[in-house]
């Protein structure tokens, strides 16, 4: 594949990728209430009504809590269950693995309608924390997918030398293994946030007309009323999506914790 | 260095395990019951409330009616659920068209350069499904869109709208499987060692005949593995058909939606969301069948000296 | 040089990667027919230098020719190479006849025609049946082959190995050295090998590239490599050597270690008054009991090795270690005379 051709591949990627990004900040920029592209002039002021306007920083609170606690709890279920199956061999450990890598193979909509039946059958339809345990046990892939990686690229025997000098098993988790997995962590960690607070479908089957996430909040906003300030929350988060990937990659390296081997 | 070699013996600790006391079940009690009951047990109950019939005041009772799956088998279903499966592998092969090139090339950049690509598709794989279909809707209507541009180049009379529609609806969808698809396919590509199409290089290979005869063989299970999953995200994929598409476009799950919030039929939502899940079961199976084949072989023209 | 064995010539070659230069300035001529080694530690271009031979880089400057035919910018799938890769690079999804006849499927020659042409090969490396089996089930040893029948599969002016022995345990490795060496007598292709193993070089080329700091610090036959190094990292690379600080006192000697001794006389000698190194192989020296006629070091015995073949006595004269293989026969604190090489020393620059 000559040169031309492949730098055309990844300007056409690039492009793809980033239009609709270019559009809807275009769009975030009229000072009128319009959404007109390209911008009929240059204004700030949606992105402060998106702090100031109670209609949309409340749900972009509420998607930050529910993102931080579901990002928690993912990781909370993907750190014991990788150990272990890294660790030891036990049989239905693998079966547990399953069901957390399974739901990313299910189609979205039935994630999200398993949830409102679970959360009915419970009685808890519309309370704040069915979201935040639907999409805790939802986005475990994430945190599961970069700590199975993490694990794969440690080396068993430095397990060995600890044992060899005395370690026991908390030990060695906290000393050896820990330590290194701490980015694929952190990386797995930053995914599930990230994921939570863009999810729309579970959300809104399952709080959506009690406690607004602001993806429900802009959906509703698409139909009932159009207004640049979508747009400019949008933008915003992009921009913190694109801050956090970034810092992941400053801290660690980020071509491995998506998969790439040891050679550079 | 990565020619088929034996590994270190030993590639885990588990391969080495002896009496391992109590732990394991400590640390795996937690994930255990959290997936079983926020996985397994809604499952269980979609299952069963296919069964369960509807009734007016409130959700559905216990019950045991096949009227559910009849309605949701009829001929109106089954037309959306064609549809579903069309549109979701047409977006699929467009995603793996340009999914494939794409990751191979990237993986064989430095390192460093990378990144930056990896940050922006990492980016936009976090997008709102709401926002990328708000940003189409922009990107492809009459006043603010693409073919005002297309216009002012000269390549169109006048400004047209293209959403809702066909186009808008495959367009955005490629938009949000483009990056799973690349984070997919990016350890397998970069694992790939890179002296195989060196090699099919120094024996005469131009570089599009190396990746056709040599790279392609060697991925073609990760590229199966990432058709599935693409296939099945975009199948349930609920906002995009929503909104980008006309009635004509909306898949199964805008239905299921209907069914379950609009119209509080959840026993019909249900055992149309399971007549959906075995569908895009058996497709993502036989996509990843396809991959375990044997590649057909490339007939090449002869190469002048 | 005959034309269908075409010298290789390469002129003012540099390469940079980014701010690293890997290559800087390399001058060869290659003749057509011979087997070159290229040798030098980690690091110092050699393989950078194969690479771009086979047209996987690109020069940053200079030229490469083959005959008179210039190959500078020409890419990989056109050069008329056979390249053997340090992990072999052997195709896991196709069978061991199938990736012999890789080329000449490029090539569009018919199925039946290759694959007799594979089997051809697979005998000539001694490897006549293995044709149907995959990758996976073949020892180091037999991929290597394998990997040298496949490069040769299309009849290719150049045959190019990158540390092609590494990979196989030292036995193996002595037994390929010979096979490797005789194969190229039988094909007459010119073979460039890449090695950092300098006994290797020394068993097996015709000419010798010395290599070390992204430059070529000599080219000759080994012998001449061996016995005439131009400088101290070439005669420190290539075989052992003992390095003794001297002083030239006359055209044709030196004064070391207060000792007079003569200097061979096979290139311009440095002015009298310099400080210069001499150099002498541990087989040259000798042992004596008693101090003999001709000028020799008197040192003490510091440590004895008995290696079977040779025994090594390691001598402690004033602060430095000489290193001498012989017959041994003297035991640690015994004090001894080494005497001088008789050819006299080699005197590099200091």
């Amino acid at each position: 594949m000559s040169r031309w051709l492949r730098r055309a591949l990844f300007a056409l990627v690039v492009v793809y990728l980033l239009a609709p990004l270019v559009v809807v900040a275009g769009v975030s920029l009229n000072p009128r209430q319009v959404l007109f592209f390209p911008p009929e002039g240059v204004s700030l002021r949606w992105f402060g009504t998106a702090f100031t306007d109670p209609g949309w920083y409340r749900p972009a609170i509420n998607s930050l809590l529910v993102a931080t606690f579901a990002a928690l709890i993912a990781v909370s279920i993907a750190l014991p269950l990788s150990y272990v199956v890294w660790r030891y061999r036990v049989g239905y450990a693998r079966v547990v693995m399953a069901m957390g890598l399974a739901p990313f193979a299910l189609p979205p909509v039935i994630t999200a309608l398993g949830a409102l039946a679970l959360w009915i059958v419970l009685q808890s339809y519309g309370r704040p924390h069915t979201v935040v345990l639907s999409h805790g046990a939802f986005l475990t892939t994430l945190p599961l997918a970069t700590l199975t990686v993490g694990l794969q690229n440690l080396n068993p025997q430095l397990v060995e030398a600890a044992r060899t000098m005395g370690a026991t098993g908390g030990t060695v988790f906290r000393t050896i293994v820990f330590p290194y997995v701490r980015p694929y962590l952190l990386a797995g960690f930053v995914f599930a946030f990230v994921l939570s607070l863009n999810e729309y479908i579970i959300a809104y089957m399952t709080v959506g007309f009690t406690f607004e996430t602001l993806p429900v909040k802009i959906f509703a906003s698409l139909r009932y009323g159009y207004s640049p300030v979508m747009a400019a929350i949008s933008v915003l988060f992009f921009a913190v999506a694109v801050a956090l990937f970034a810092l992941v990659g400053r801290v660690g390296d980020l071509p491995r914790l998506l998969g790439a081997d040891e050679r550079a | 260095m990565s020619a088929p070699t034996a590994g270190p013996a030993i590639s885990s600790p588990a391969d080495a395990r002896s009496g391992d006391g109590p732990w394991p079940h400590v640390l795996l009690a937690w994930p255990t019951v959290a997936l079983t009951l926020l996985f397994l047990v809604p499952l269980g109950i979609i299952a069963a409330l296919g069964f369960f019939r509807r009734i007016q005041a409130g959700f559905f009772e216990v019950a045991f009616v096949t009227d559910n799956y009849a309605r949701a088998l009829d001929a109106f279903h089954l037309e959306r659920l064609a549809v579903s499966v069309v549109l979701a592998l047409a977006a699929t092969l467009v995603t793996l068209l340009l999914a494939v090139p794409f990751t191979f090339l990237l993986t064989r950049r430095p390192r460093a350069r990378q990144v930056p690509y990896l940050v922006l598709v990492l980016a936009s794989l976090s997008l709102s499904e709401v926002i990328v279909a708000f940003a189409w809707s922009l990107l492809l209507s009459r006043t603010s869109g693409v073919s005002n541009l297309l216009v002012a180049l000269g390549l169109m009379e006048r400004a047209a709208s293209w959403s809702p529609g066909l186009p808008a609806v495959l367009l955005a969808y490629v938009f949000i499987a483009l990056p799973l698809a690349i984070l997919s396919l990016y350890p397998t590509f970069s694992r790939l060692d890179q002296e195989l199409p060196e090699a099919a290089g120094t024996m005469g290979a131009t570089p599009l005949a190396g990746f056709l005869t040599v790279v392609l063989p060697l991925v073609r299970r990760a590229v199966a593995a990432t058709g599935a999953l693409v296939f099945i995200f975009v199948l349930g994929a609920y906002v995009i058909p929503q909104t980008l598409g006309r009635p004509a476009q909306w898949t199964m799950p805008v239905h299921i939606t209907d069914q379950a919030i609009m119209k509080n039929h959840l026993p019909l939502a249900a055992s149309l969301a399971i007549v959906l899940l075995v569908v895009s079961s058996l497709v993502a199976i036989a996509i990843v069948a396809l991959g375990q084949g044997r590649w057909p072989r490339l007939a090449l023209p002869g190469r002048a000296r | 040089m005959s034309a269908d064995r075409p010298d290789l010539v390469i002129q003012g070659l540099g390469k940079r990667f980014g701010a690293t230069v890997a290559l800087d300035g390399v001058d060869l001529r290659l003749p057509g027919g011979s087997l070159v080694c290229f040798v030098g530690p980690s690091g110092c271009g050699k393989t950078t230098l194969l690479r771009v031979i086979a047209g996987l880089e690109t020069p940053t400057t200079g030229h490469l020719r083959l005959g008179d035919r210039d190959l500078t910018r020409v890419p990989v799938h056109r050069r008329d190479v056979g390249m053997v890769f340090q992990s072999y690079a052997l195709f896991p999804h196709l069978t061991v006849a199938e990736n012999v006849a890789y080329g000449l499927r490029i090539r569009g020659v018919k199925r039946r025609e290759r694959l007799a042409r594979a089997q051809e090969l697979l005998e000539l490396v001694q490897l006549p049946d293995v044709a149907d089996k995959r990758i996976a089930e073949l020892s180091g040893g037999m991929r290597q082959r394998v990997a040298m029948a496949r490069a040769l599969a299309l009849d290719p002016t150049l045959f190019l190995l990158d540390e092609p022995l590494s990979a196989l345990d030292a036995k193996l490795r002595e037994g390929m050295q010979v096979e490797l060496r005789r194969l190229q007598r039988r094909v007459g292709i010119t073979t460039i090998i890449v090695t950092h193993d300098q006994e290797e070089a020394m068993a097996m080329a015709d000419l010798v590239v010395v290599m070390g700091d992204n430059r070529v610090q000599q080219v000759g036959p080994p012998l001449e490599i061996y016995r005439r190094p131009v400088n101290r990292f070439v005669a420190g690379f290539v075989g052992r050597n003992n390095f003794l600080p001297a002083r030239m006192v006359a055209p044709d000697a030196v004064e070391v270690a207060g000792v007079r001794a003569s200097v061979a006389r096979d290139r311009p000698a440095p002015p009298v008054g310099t400080d210069v190194t001499v150099a002498a192989r541990p087989e040259a020296l000798r042992l004596r009991a008693q101090a003999p006629a001709r000028p020799a070091l008197r040192g003490t015995v510091a440590m004895v090795r008995d290696l079977g073949r040779a025994v090594e006595t390691r001598v402690r004269v004033f602060d430095q270690e000489l290193v001498v293989s012989g017959h041994g026969g003297f035991a640690e604190g015994d004090e001894v005379w080494v005497e001088l090489p008789e050819a006299g020393l080699v005197a590099l620059a200091a």
